[in-house]
């Protein structure tokens, strides 16, 4: 039977953390209460994207994208929706048309300029339903390929596309294909990389949360392409959502017969098992990843030999990104030609990007290479709140670079990133507005690093704990400018002489923001002041006399009672007591301490 | 073989049901030591040479996997672990002063638990929340959007 009504709750992680699995079990027994659960399907997608305004609920045919909804809302949409079919106003978007209705959501700036590719079914199907994944051509383009297509043919179609690596490097997908392929071995792997390091990216947990099938049957594809009969995903253990379907996922395709030693009936064999990280960043390294998935510490190989000609367990093996696993079967499905299409000259398709920081709209986006950042953020991304002024843009992560508020325009692709001294990275998007101190950023990211580091190489191990303890002098004020250029000096030995992209592309926050923000530098280190007021030991606070009515706020507010003075008269800061936590600044009504 | 338990002897029972199961598994020492810790809570060194005998490898191997990987832990745990994302986007929108204020109400650093063994204090890395940041787990609770002041009521909450 055909229902009347679709419910979709979002249970990826965002929506799930604001309790979207309550509201999920209050709209299964309300609707069982009300008779409705045989007319109305209620499903847990993956997620929709907008994780800002979560947790989200959409209703069909109707389209209303219901935000912020809680548990108590249910009761409202299955009375007033779905039985008297009054859409709940209150709970829509506030962006209206000129007429004033509400806005269908795929017509929001949010949505309007993305082009869903990769993530094209996650917020529409089930992930734990593979029933799902077939009807929407799931399956197809495997079928497609054994019976229409030599493994050569899927090589030169994925080669066509001008498909890159998603998961940092960019490296082109069909020339990794082939090296595989050309391997002769008794046994290959293949292997699909979410581990997804980068702090503030969470692209690749969300695909594999909303359509894990996707990724399962792009490496049935692989497997098929350079003859391969096991497949691994190594998995981030902090994912335990993305685990939990991917046991599903893999699950329901061994009972359906879809892998299997004779996948689909189809007469080859493909199989796949989950290995999970343990936490630590390097991992995400690809020799790396294959020791850990041996089960061995994460320490990176030498290279050569690539993996392709000798990786896990010593067998050649084929390591892609899940993104770009997740471009397969449209590819396979739609042509090279359609791929080529999206994009620019040489960086083809979508990128996802994890939007965050201090930006309207976060969550996760799909856009066209090609688009410039300032659409991005101004459109899609809604702006800076608080009506604060943009002043940077982070991507790649640990490895990657600053774009500064003067190079909001340039288009987004991995060449011209690389070019203005980030990179395409992963997919992480931070933006910062006038508050970030752009040195504690980069002193930010080199701690991560220098935790990070498997210390197997010096310049890694030591350098990056020099770079940092330089970087912490500044921040303290005790910076002098010869550190600078000391610094700079010390970025490139390291980038030159370490073992592993890691300590490659670690000095990358450091040589970028020294680009860029050198006036931030130079201000903590000639003016003794830290711009942005994050840097605790250079601010200092203070109770502007005239704005301050004595109401004793702050007072109480402070933890360690630097603060004194009495009732209805001007209160005074203790400098040597005050730990600079900001908490007057929060307490105080009248905006009368200044940092 | 060690014939020494450590725990009750149903976990020890489970440890060995669960080693054995790994035992045709190529790369199987990290796999035996999460299956270990989700039994134990932490890594015990009889834990550790059970796991080294049963796979042939020396206990100095099992160790240096157990160091290098953050997920494991050779002390208990505190009751509650409050684990703050440090990530990028909690941190930019200031995450770092939210794990500040829980040092010092708890008077321990990260990676610490209290003497009571009731807390132990995690920094740790983007758990994909980051459209709620900053964000911060006790045990499998997500709180999210957090303030400095929200950290006396969290601890509040965990008061018992
Ligand atoms: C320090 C470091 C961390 C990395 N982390 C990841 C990661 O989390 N996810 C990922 O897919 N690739 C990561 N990479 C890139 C991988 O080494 C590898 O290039 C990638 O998995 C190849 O897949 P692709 O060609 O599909 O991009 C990392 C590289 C380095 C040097
Ligand atoms: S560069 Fe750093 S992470 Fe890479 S091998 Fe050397 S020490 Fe290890
Ligand atoms: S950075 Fe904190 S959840 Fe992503």
């Amino acid at each position: 039977m055909l229902e009347r009504a679709h419910i979709l709750v979002c249970g990826g992680t965002g929506c799930t953390s604001g309790n979207s699995k309550k509201i999920y079990d209050e709209f299964t027994k309300l609707l069982k209460e009300n008779n409705l659960d045989k007319e109305v399907k209620l499903i847990m997608t993956g997620c929709f994207g907008l994780c800002a305004r979560g947790p989200i609920v959409v209703v069909y045919p109707d389209g209303a994208f219901y935000q912020h909804v809680k548990v108590e809302d249910v009761q409202e949409i299955v009375l007033e929706h779905i039985l008297k079919g009054r859409i709940v106003e209150r709970l829509l978007s506030k962006e209206r048309e000129a007429d004033g209705s509400v806005k269908p959501f795929n017509e929001t700036p949010f949505y309007k300029s993305q082009h869903r590719l990769v993530l094209r079914n996650c917020g529409v199907i089930n992930p734990e339903n593979i029933d799902e994944y077939l009807a929407y051509d799931g399956y197809l383009a495997y079928q497609k390929v054994v019976t229409e297509m030599t493994p050569q043919e899927v090589i030169d179609v994925i080669k066509a596309s001008g498909l890159r690596g998603r998961g940092g490097g960019g490296f082109p997908t069909g020339m990794k294909w082939q090296f595989a392929h050309n391997s002769v071995a008794d046994q290959k792997y293949v292997v699909c990389n979410a581990d997804e390091g980068d702090p503030g990216a969470f692209m690749d947990r969300s695909l594999l949360e909303g359509d894990p099938h996707s990724v399962i049957e792009a490496m049935m594809i692989a497997g098929y392409a350079i003859g391969a009969t096991k497949g691994y995903i190594y998995v981030r253990a902090e994912y335990p959502i993305a685990v939990n379907r991917l046991q599903i996922a893999i699950q329901q395709a061994l009972d359906y017969g879809i892998l299997g030693s004779n996948a689909m009936g189809l007469g080859h064999e493909f199989n796949i098992e989950l290995r999970l990280g343990a936490g630590a960043f390097v991992c995400g390294e690809e020799t790396a990843l294959l020791n850990s998935a041996e089960g061995k510490r994460g320490e990176p190989r030498q290279r050569p030999p690539f993996p392709a000609v000798k990786g896990l367990f010593g067998k050649p093996t084929l390591i892609n990104n899940v993104e770009t696993y997740g471009n397969i079967t449209a590819i396979i499905l739609n042509g090279a030609e359609w791929f080529t299409q999206l994009g620019t000259e040489k960086s083809k398709g979508t990128k996802v990007f994890a939007l965050g920081g201090k930006i309207t709209n976060t969550g996760l986006v799909e856009i066209p290479m090609g688009m410039t950042l300032r659409t991005i953020i101004e459109e899609i991304g809604g702006g800076i709140p608080n009506g604060k002024k943009f002043k940077a843009a982070q991507t790649g992560g640990p490895s990657g670079g600053c774009i500064p508020a003067s190079l909001i325009d340039t288009p987004i692709d991995y060449d011209n990133l690389i070019a203005i001294g980030s990179m395409m990275g992963s997919g992480g998007l931070i933006v910062m507005d006038e508050d970030t101190c752009m040195v504690d950023i980069a002193k930010f990211f080199l701690e991560f690093t220098v935790d990070e580091s498997c210390g197997k190489c010096t310049p890694c191990r030591i350098g990056n704990k020099r770079l940092y303890e330089m970087l912490d002098k500044i921040t303290q004020g005790k910076g002098t400018m010869e550190d600078l250029d000391k610094m700079e000096k010390l970025c490139y030995y390291i980038k030159e002489n370490s073992l592993c992209g890691l300590g490659q592309t670690a000095p990358n926050p450091v040589l970028s923001t020294l680009r860029y923000f050198r006036d931030e530098y130079v201000a903590h280190v000639r003016d003794k002041k830290c711009p942005a007021g994050v840097c605790k030991a250079l601010v200092s606070y203070e109770i502007i006399a005239d704005k301050c009515v004595g109401c004793g706020l702050c007072k109480r507010g402070c933890p360690v009672n630097a603060i004194t003075g009495e009732i209805r008269q001007p209160h005074v800061i203790d400098p040597d007591k005050c730990i600079k936590c900001g908490a007057c600044i929060a307490a105080c009504r009248k905006n009368a301490i200044k940092k | 073989m060690s014939k020494e338990i450590i725990g009750t002897p149903q976990q020890w029972e489970q440890l060995e049901k669960e080693l054995e199961v790994l035992k045709n598994e190529p790369g199987p020492v990290m796999k035996a030591m999460q299956a270990a810790q989700a039994i134990y809570g932490y890594l015990p060194i009889e834990v550790q040479s059970k796991i080294a005998s049963t796979f042939g490898v020396s206990l100095e191997e099992v160790y240096g996997i157990a160091t290098f990987y953050a997920q494991f832990n050779l002390k208990p745990k505190g009751k509650y672990t409050i684990g703050i994302c440090l990530g990028t986007a909690c941190y930019v929108k200031g995450s770092g002063l939210v794990i500040d204020k829980f040092k010092e109400r708890l008077g321990i650093e990260a990676g610490e638990t209290t003497a009571d063994q009731k807390f132990t204090l995690d920094a740790t890395r983007c758990i994909g929340c980051c459209g709620l940041a900053p964000v911060l787990t006790v045990n499998d609770e997500v709180y999210g959007n957090l303030t400095t002041d929200d950290v006396d009521k969290i601890l509040a909450k965990y008061n018992d």
